[in-house]
């Protein structure tokens, strides 16, 4: 997978990794990926929803020691 | 592309935890790409002052006011186990344990991401707060613009 751009949003609390996911997809053109890695109990459930809701596609999730890993293509 | 959400929060409280509810959900929301608007009334209005001592005329009843409530988001108490302030430096411990933002920099975040924050003008006379008093770059209006944002809101909250 060619990833673009990685965010490191391991240790930060909510609303952190959906602020800083927004702020990097914002930067990225049309069809490139992202890389988020989080590890927030919650931002499995979050970023899915974001991803979701704001049109771009969850290519894929993984989780490696705690850390969650979210690969998210940009619409 | 699809349409774009619309976000409005009606901050009544003066409490730092309900506070932070509610710029959290801001934040949250502006993440989503929604127009986010925080309406502050009555006690939420202390979230925007600023927290030094500004210089302003004022009644002796607004002067009260002024020293009896929190000057700024810092200084806000609790809305449970407040413990005359043990209790907020308490949890801004363990907020910094878990890496959880503090309340000012939670606002500061939401003007970042161009969240609109208002001050209801209204109960700005009530509480005799005065612009000077208040953070720079804010909006301030009635109830009347916060309906215009609030009829068109897909989440619209009262804290």
């Amino acid at each position: 997978m060619d990833v673009t751009k990685v965010i490191d949003a391991k240790g930060l609390a909510c609303p952190m990794p959906i602020v800083r996911t927004k702020k990097a997809m914002d930067e990225l053109e049309s069809g490139q990926i992202l890389e988020v890695q989080a590890t927030d109990k919650g931002a499995k459930s979050d970023l899915t929803a974001w991803a979701k809701s704001s049109g771009h596609e969850l290519l894929n999730f993984s989780e490696e020691n705690d850390v969650f890993l979210f690969w998210i293509k940009k619409s | 592309m699809l349409e774009k959400g619309k976000t409005t929060i009606v901050l009544f409280s003066g409490d730092y935890d309900k506070a932070m509810a509610a710029y959290i959900i801001a934040n949250g929301a502006a993440a989503y790409d929604h127009e986010v608007t925080i309406f502050h009334t009555f006690w939420g209005l202390n979230a925007l002052r600023k927290n030094e001592k500004i210089d302003v005329k004022k009644g002796f009843m607004e002067k009260m006011f002024g020293k009896m409530m929190p000057k700024g988001a810092d200084k806000m108490g609790l809305s449970k186990m407040n413990f005359a302030g043990i209790g907020p430096k308490m949890i801004k411990n363990v907020m910094k344990k878990h890496n959880v933002m503090s309340l000012p920099n939670l606002i500061e975040m939401a003007q970042e991401q161009e969240v609109k924050l208002v001050a209801c003008t209204m109960t700005m006379d009530l509480l005799g707060l005065q612009k000077e008093e208040l953070l720079d770059d804010i909006d301030y209006a009635g109830v009347a613009a916060y309906l215009a944002d609030a009829k068109d809101g897909h989440v619209n909250l009262f804290i």
